[in-house]
């Protein structure tokens, strides 16, 4: 690739003091790759921004513009329901009551309890893995783990039957049950946090008599809390973004999740002339929690990808 | 920061495989342990292993979800290999994991090796990665909109450059090209990382032993970094195709299967055959097939690659 080719020669690398790295025609040139590699990442955020900032019917007579066309709050107004509906269709939009809060409501209810009960479980299972002694817990740990081979949606058909007899369809425990008790990845991912934890503090807490739940919650979750903080954001995350099982179990609007919700939205836009600005509001306003969580966290989130981050 | 321990404890556990601690298991604290898994024992049992075998199950069975499930025996497999929407389903969706794993792993490993010799910035780091914190629905909806066919920005770039604008989520030679085109743009920081943290195990005397030797740049990358790098690679692809041949949401927010067939992929097949049409045991049997699939691939990728194996001897 034409990124590493031009790259300076590791010799003249070694040679020049760490501080002052050599400036030469390869390393511009791969600063260069870099920097076009970022915008491709990050313009259509920006884009996104631009186009639900404009006002939708004007879009069609400046397409390109790099600033908003026709600048205008409306399209986020629309999203959020402070529109009225004549107000909504004179800016292009469809002048359906959207029900935003709701939806939203409902990814928070759904993505805060399974994150939460999965990463207590999780932790708690973990625990006995890393820190007691029994028999079989390896063979046990290791059939935990083979679980990460399965597809999810091999798994989700049978789980939506069990979930339909239970009749808890269209309810929060149905969308929340099967992710509520643990994760392979999340035992895996603590167990190997528990067995960094050195003995001696465990073993100084038994002689004072402290039992394991003591030991649980007083030393091992404390000394864990870093871990345990990136396995929640990471797990929130992956919760917030999912789509394939809440559509399948949250299908009425007391139980619709943000993505399945912008779905639907997205489905029921004219084909002629959709409300792009609308859309673009409305994916950009369901995204912001994500990026707020994001910015609140990055260095522990990148961080966190590493090996530990397959799943 | 405590955070930066976060990963060479995981990275060197990892090869250590699945022991436990040292101390040899007695019968000491079986009471114990069994309250502290219990309630993942009761998740694991319920909603892993439990529908597993019954995922098998559904599939030897007529099922429409009203009545109770009927076995019929290898019915649905047999009715399986005759059905040219099935066959054209594996077809759309390999194409779609070919093109989508072989540019995403060539960028991120682009990617990977600029941040390694470049910097090691976090903030370059978190930007790459931004796409991946936001889900394939709203990815899906941010480039239906960017590749509209009438306004959006690509195809007035396109048209402005005096070339025919492109539908590309309508036209079926398009589709499933476009599709995995928006996953790569979604997935690429993030597998960049995995192989940016691959990277990072390869020692750095390495390198200067072949610097010292008169290797170029481009020579070590070929040379030392592919070759180190494959263990990992192996695990990350591991990963990315067995992701990757469960593609939906994308399809399901875009093109929904269309135009015609064109971008009708194997979950997009099952979801119709057992949600729309009510062809439950049918969907399950093509889930078994699925699973299949993906855990051959699996097997031969390890295999092939392998990634048990590292030549940093």
């Amino acid at each position: 690739m034409a990124t590493t080719t031009t790259a300076p020669s590791r010799a003249a690398e070694v040679a020049a003091k760490p501080e002052a790295k050599r400036i030469n025609a390869g390393r511009i040139a791969a600063w260069v790759a870099m920097i076009i590699l970022i915008l491709i990442t990050l313009f259509p955020f920006y884009w996104m921004l631009r186009t639900a900032l404009s006002t939708s019917k004007s879009l069609f007579s400046d397409p390109t513009s790099l600033m908003p066309v026709d600048f205008t709050w409306g399209a986020f107004k629309r999203v959020l329901g402070l529109s009225t509906p004549v107000q909504a269709i004179a800016e292009g939009g469809s002048g359906a009551a959207v029900n935003f809060w709701l939806f939203l409501r409902n990814s928070i209810v759904y993505a805060t309890l399974t994150t939460a009960g999965q990463v207590f479980f999780s932790a708690l299972a973990a625990y006995a893995f890393a820190r007691l002694r029994w028999p079989g817990r390896d063979k046990v740990f290791f059939i935990f783990l083979t679980a990460l081979m399965i597809p999810p949606i091999f798994v989700a058909l049978p789980n939506f039957i069990l979930i339909k007899n239970l009749g808890l369809l269209n309810t929060f425990p149905g969308l929340i049950l099967p992710y509520f008790f643990m994760t392979p990845f999340a035992i895996f991912f603590l167990r190997q946090f528990f067995l960094g934890i050195s003995k001696e503090i465990e073993e100084a807490a038994k002689l004072d008599g402290a039992g394991h739940w003591l030991i649980f919650f007083r030393i091992i979750l404390p000394m864990s809390w870093a871990p345990i903080i990136t396995l929640f954001i990471l797990t929130f995350i992956t919760q917030w973004n999912e789509y394939f099982w809440p559509l399948l179990v949250g299908s009425n609007d007391k139980t619709r999740v943000l993505t399945v919700a912008l779905g639907v939205f997205r489905s029921q836009t004219p084909q002629g002339s959709p409300d792009w600005a609308g859309l673009m509001a409305a994916v950009l306003v369901a995204a912001l929690p994500i990026l707020i969580l994001f910015f609140a966290f990055a260095k522990k989130i990148v961080n966190s990808i590493g090996f530990s981050g397959m799943k | 920061m405590t955070t930066d321990t976060v990963e060479p404890v995981v990275a060197a556990d990892y090869k250590s495989g699945i022991r436990g601690t040292d101390r040899p298991p007695g019968r000491g604290d079986l009471g114990m342990a069994l309250i502290f898994i219990l309630p993942a024992l009761i998740g694991f049992l319920v909603f892993y292993v439990y529908p597993f075998f019954r995922g098998f199950y559904f599939s030897l069975t007529r099922y429409n979800l009203l009545g109770t499930p009927h076995y019929i025996g290898f019915d649905n497999f047999t009715k399986l290999f005759q059905d040219k929407l099935f066959w054209n389903a594996l077809v759309v969706t390999v194409e779609y994991v070919v093109i989508n794993i072989v540019l995403q792993t060539i960028l991120a490993v682009a990617i990977a090796v600029l941040m390694h010799r470049l910097t090691q910035s976090t903030v370059v780091r978190g930007l790459i990665l931004l796409p991946f914190l936001i889900s394939n629905v709203i990815a899906a909806m941010l480039w239906f909109w960017l590749l509209d066919y009438q306004i959006g920005l690509v195809n007035e770039f396109i048209a402005a450059i005096g070339l025919n604008k492109i539908a590309f989520f309508g036209d079926a030679a398009w589709a499933i090209p476009t599709i995995a085109v928006v996953n790569v743009w979604r997935h690429m920081g993030y597998t960049a990382l995995l192989v940016f943290a691959g990277l990072q195990t390869i020692p750095g005397y390495v390198y200067e032993a072949a610097a010292v030797d008169g290797s170029t740049e481009w020579k070590s990358f070929w040379r030392i970094t592919l070759p180190l790098l494959r263990p990992i690679l192996a695990l990350v692809l591991v990963i990315t195709v067995t992701g990757s041949f469960q593609v939906f949401d994308t399809v399901a927010v875009t093109t929904r299967g269309g135009p015609g067939n064109a971008s009708r992929v194997m979950q997009y097949y099952i979801y119709q055959k057992g949600f729309t049409e009510g062809q439950f045991g049918y969907a399950s049997a093509l889930s078994v097939i699925l699973f299949i699939i993906l855990a051959a691939v699996a097997l031969f990728q390890l295999r092939i690659l392998r990634a048990g194996e590292s030549d940093l001897a």
